[in-house]
C-alpha cells in the first residue's frame, strides 16, 4: 500500500513520505495547514488511490469522544420499557455504532478522516488515545471489546484553533502543507482546468502571489480560492490583456470577490496597487 | 549518528521523545523510504518528530547542522544524480531485451547524454511556464518501455535537484514561536488561558441526569443545568506614549486578539508605571480618567491582571512620590504595583522587550522584582508561559 498522489491531487514529496510512514507503521498522521491547502481533500484521495472505503467524522465543539465508538439510547429504551416493547430485553437494540466502530469492523482497511479536531473540546483527544492507538475499545453495556479487524488509516486534520496534547502527537505522525509554490500551484491549476490558457494562467498567478505578499491583508487568498477564481475568468472568458490592464481606473483585478473576502482587503489593496502603479509610471 | 541528532534535537529544546524516536527508526526499519536518499530521510524525520509547525524552522536548522557535509556540494547540476539512480533503476526494471536495444542505440552513456539535455530543455521550458517533461509523450525513454518509470525518475530528479538542501531553505521561518507575532498566533496563545466553567442561567437540558432522575423517582423528571462558558475575566493595562510607540503594532495585535478571546476583558491605559490614575480613551487622558483605586474596587479578585508595557523609565519613576514625568504623584509608581498585586494574585507584565536586554535597564530589574519574576517576552513563546502562570 502506497500513496502516490492522484491524477486529480497534487501531492508534493515530503506530504507522500508523512503519509506512506503512517500507513506503513499504521499510525495516525496528523495534518496541518493554511486553511484551503486541501487538508480534508488529502484524506479523500488517499482513499481513491488506495481503493480503500473513506468514512469521515466531522468533529463540531459538542463532539463527544464516545460519540466516535458508539452511543447508548437511554431514553428511547425507556420509552420502550414502557410501551411493553419486546426489544427492551436486548441492550443491543439500543447501542447505536459510531464511526471509530464502523471503521474497525470494515473488511477491507478503511481510511478514517477525523475532521478538524480543534473543533472539539480540550480533553477529546486524549480521550481517543487509547483507542487510536490499541485500536479497540470496550462497550460496557454489552461487555464486549471492540477490536479492529484491519487497522484503517486514519487522517487528523487540525486548524489549529486549539493546541492538541503533546501525548497524543506522540503517537502521529506529523505533516505540515505549506502553502504551495508557484511551480506546484501551476500543476494543481493543470490538474483542475487542464485546457485554460497560458497566457491567463500567468497572468492570474502574477496578480494572486502579490495580493498574497500584501503587507498586512487580513485573509490571504487560498489555493481553492485561486481555483474558484480561475474558474470564473474562465467561465466570463476574461482575456489575459485585461489581467494586465494598467489603466488606474482598473486597478482591482476583475472578479477579485474570490480572492479577496474583506472590504478591509479589497480598500488595502486598492490604495497598494495605486501607489505601486503610480510608481510605475513614473519610472517609465 | 542518528542518536547524535536526536540529541541535537533535545538540545536545541525541541520536544521530542522516545517514543518518536523510535518510531522513526521503526519507520527506517520498514523502508518506509529509501535509506540512502537524504531528503527522503529529512521528510520522514520531520514528519515523525515534529509536531507543531512552530518547530520546523528549528527543526530545519539543527538537521542542516547534524547532517552538515551529508547533502550534495552545493551548485551541483542534474549530471551526476540521475545517472547514478537510472543506471540503479535500469538494472532494476528493465529486461535483457530491453538492455540490448538500448545497446544498438548507442548504449547506455549516449541515452544519459540525451536525457541530460532534455532535463536541461525541461528546466527551461518549465521555468518558461509549459508542461513537464513526459507528460506530453515526446520523451525517447518511452520507447524502450521504460516511459512509466521514466517520469517518475525525471520527476524524482527535478525535485531532489530542487531540494537538495531542502532545510536549508528554512520556509517555515516565519512560524517560529520565538520570532513572528500575528493576531492568530496570539490567539492560539492566548487560548491557554481558557477554562470552561458552568455558570448563571439553567438553559442546557442535562440528559445523564433527567435520565437518572427519571429512573429513580418513576416519571419523567426534566434537569437543566447552565451552557458551558470561558469564564476567565481579565485586565489588560497598556503602556502607551513615549517609548512605546515601538511596540504599537505588536500590542494592537495583542489587543485584538485578547478581546475575541475573553468575553470578561476590561482593559485601560497608562504611562510608564501605575499611579493614582488610568484611563480607557487617549484623546481625554486629562478629563476623562478613572482613579486607580476605583479600578481596584470595581474588579473582584479573581480577575486576572495582564501588564502590558516596556518598563524602560527612570528608576525614581518607580520608587519614589512625584517620580512621574507627567504630574505629582503623591504615591510612588511601586506602592501603586503592590496595591495592586496585593488584590490580585494572578499578574504577570508582558515585555515587548527582547529578555537579554532586561538585565541591563535597571527600571526592568525593578518591576520584574516587584512581580516576583512574573515579566515575560512578548513573543508568542512568552505568552505561551505567561498564560500558564496565571493559570496556576
Amino acid at each position: 500500500m502506497k500513496f502516490e498522489g492522484t491524477s486529480s491531487y497534487i501531492a508534493t514529496e515530503d506530504l507522500k513520505v508523512a503519509v506512506n510512514a503512517a500507513i506503513t507503521l499504521e499510525r495516525p498522521i496528523i495534518v496541518k495547514g493554511e486553511p484551503g491547502t486541501g487538508k480534508t481533500m488529502l484524506a479523500h484521495e488517499v482513499a481513491k488511490s488506495l481503493d480503500a472505503e473513506i468514512i469521515t467524522w466531522h468533529i463540531k465543539s459538542t463532539t463527544k469522544a464516545q460519540q466516535g465508538l458508539y452511543e447508548y439510547d437511554a431514553v428511547t429504551r425507556l420509552r420502550d420499557s414502557q410501551l411493553g416493547d419486546e426489544k427492551v430485553k436486548d441492550i443491543k437494540n439500543y447501542i447505536s455504532k459510531g464511526k471509530l466502530w464502523n471503521a474497525f469492523e470494515s473488511d477491507k482497511r478503511p481510511v478514517l478522516l477525523i475532521d478538524e479536531i480543534d473543533k472539539a473540546d480540550i480533553e477529546f483527544p486524549n480521550d481517543l488515545l487509547l483507542e487510536l492507538d490499541k485500536m479497540e475499545f470496550f462497550v460496557y453495556e454489552t461487555g464486549e471489546t471492540i477490536k479492529a479487524q484491519n487497522r484503517p488509516i486514519v487522517i487528523i486534520t487540525s486548524n489549529n484553533e486549539k493546541e492538541l496534547p503533546d501525548a497524543f502527537l506522540r503517537r502521529c505522525f506529523f505533516h505540515y502543507i505549506k502553502f504551495p509554490d508557484p511551480n506546484t500551484m501551476e500543476e494543481i491549476v493543470e490538474v483542475h482546468y487542464p485546457d485554460i490558457k497560458k497566457d491567463l494562467i500567468q497572468e492570474a498567478f502574477k496578480i494572486f502571489y502579490d495580493i498574497r505578499e500584501v503587507p498586512g491583508i487580513k485573509k490571504k487568498p487560498s489555493t481553492s480560492e485561486l481555483i474558484d477564481w480561475l474558474k470564473l475568468l474562465m467561465t466570463d472568458d476574461v482575456d489575459a490583456k485585461i489581467l494586465r490592464e494598467k489603466d488606474p481606473k482598473k486597478l482591482i483585478p476583475p472578479l477579485h470577490g474570490a480572492l479577496l473576502k474583506n472590504e478591509q482587503d479589497v480598500h488595502l489593496f486598492e490604495r497598494l496597487a495605486f501607489i505601486s502603479r503610480r510608481e510605475n509610471e513614473n519610472v517609465e | 549518528m542518528f542518536i547524535n541528532f536526536f540529541f541535537d534535537l533535545k538540545q536545541a529544546s525541541l520536544p521530542v521523545s522516545l517514543k518518536e524516536y523510535l518510531m522513526l527508526m521503526e519507520a527506517m526499519n520498514k523502508r518506509v523510504v529509501d535509506s540512502f536518499n537524504v531528503n527522503d530521510f529529512y521528510y520522514l524525520s520531520r514528519s515523525a518528530l515534529v509536531k507543531d509547525e512552530r518547530y520546523l524552522d528549528k527543526f530545519d536548522r539543527v538537521f542542516g547542522h547534524s547532517f552538515k557535509g551529508l547533502e550534495n556540494p552545493e551548485g551541483e547540476t542534474a549530471k551526476e544524480i540521475p545517472e547514478e539512480w537510472l543506471k540503479l533503476m535500469g538494472q532494476k526494471y528493465l529486461t535483457d531485451e530491453e538492455k540490448k536495444m538500448i545497446e544498438s542505440l548507442g548504449g547506455w552513456d549516449k541515452l544519459m547524454e540525451t536525457l541530460k539535455q532534455r532535463l536541461e530543455e525541461q528546466k527551461k521550458r518549465h521555468q518558461g511556464g509549459s508542461k513537464w517533461i513526459g507528460t506530453g509523450g515526446t520523451s525517447p525513454f518511452g520507447a524502450y518501455g521504460y516511459n512509466p518509470e521514466g517520469i517518475r525518475i525525471g520527476q524524482k530528479e527535478g525535485k531532489s535537484k530542487k531540494a537538495v538542501k531542502v532545510w536549508d531553505k528554512r520556509e517555515f521561518s516565519n512560524l517560529d514561536g520565538d520570532v513572528e507575532l500575528g493576531t492568530r498566533n496570539i490567539k492560539i496563545a492566548l487560548r491557554r488561558l481558557r477554562k470552561f466553567a458552568r455558570e448563571g442561567a439553567e438553559t442546557e437540558l442535562d440528559l445523564d441526569n433527567t435520565i437518572k432522575s427519571t429512573a429513580h423517582k418513576g416519571y419523567i423528571d426534566v434537569k437543566m443545568m447552565p451552557e458551558r462558558r470561558n469564564k476567565i475575566k481579565v485586565l489588560l493595562f497598556f503602556d502607551v506614549g513615549g517609548s512605546m510607540d515601538a511596540h504599537v503594532k505588536i500590542c494592537e495585535e495583542l489587543f485584538s486578539a485578547a478581546r475575541t478571546e475573553f468575553k470578561h476583558m476590561e482593559y485601560f491605559y497608562y504611562h510608564n508605571c501605575l499611579y493614582d490614575a488610568v484611563w480607557k480613551d487617549n484623546n481625554r487622558r486629562y478629563n476623562d480618567n478613572i482613579k486607580t483605586w476605583d479600578v481596584l474596587h470595581t474588579y473582584p479578585s479573581d480577575y486576572k491582571i495582564i501588564f502590558v508595557g516596556d518598563a524602560e523609565m527612570s528608576p525614581y519613576e518607580i520608587t519614589y512620590p512625584g517620580g512621574s514625568v507627567e504630574f505629582w504623584n503623591e504615591e510612588s509608581g511601586e506602592t501603586w504595583l503592590t496595591r495592586m498585586l496585593n488584590v490580585y494574585e494572578n499578574a504577570i507584565w508582558l515585555n515587548p522587550i527582547p529578555e537579554r536586554y532586561w538585565d541591563r535597564i535597571a527600571s526592568t530589574s525593578i518591576i520584574k522584582q516587584i512581580f516576583s519574576d512574573r515579566m515575560f517576552p512578548l513573543t508568542i513563546e512568552g505568552i505561551d508561559q505567561a498564560m500558564r502562570e496565571l493559570n496556576k
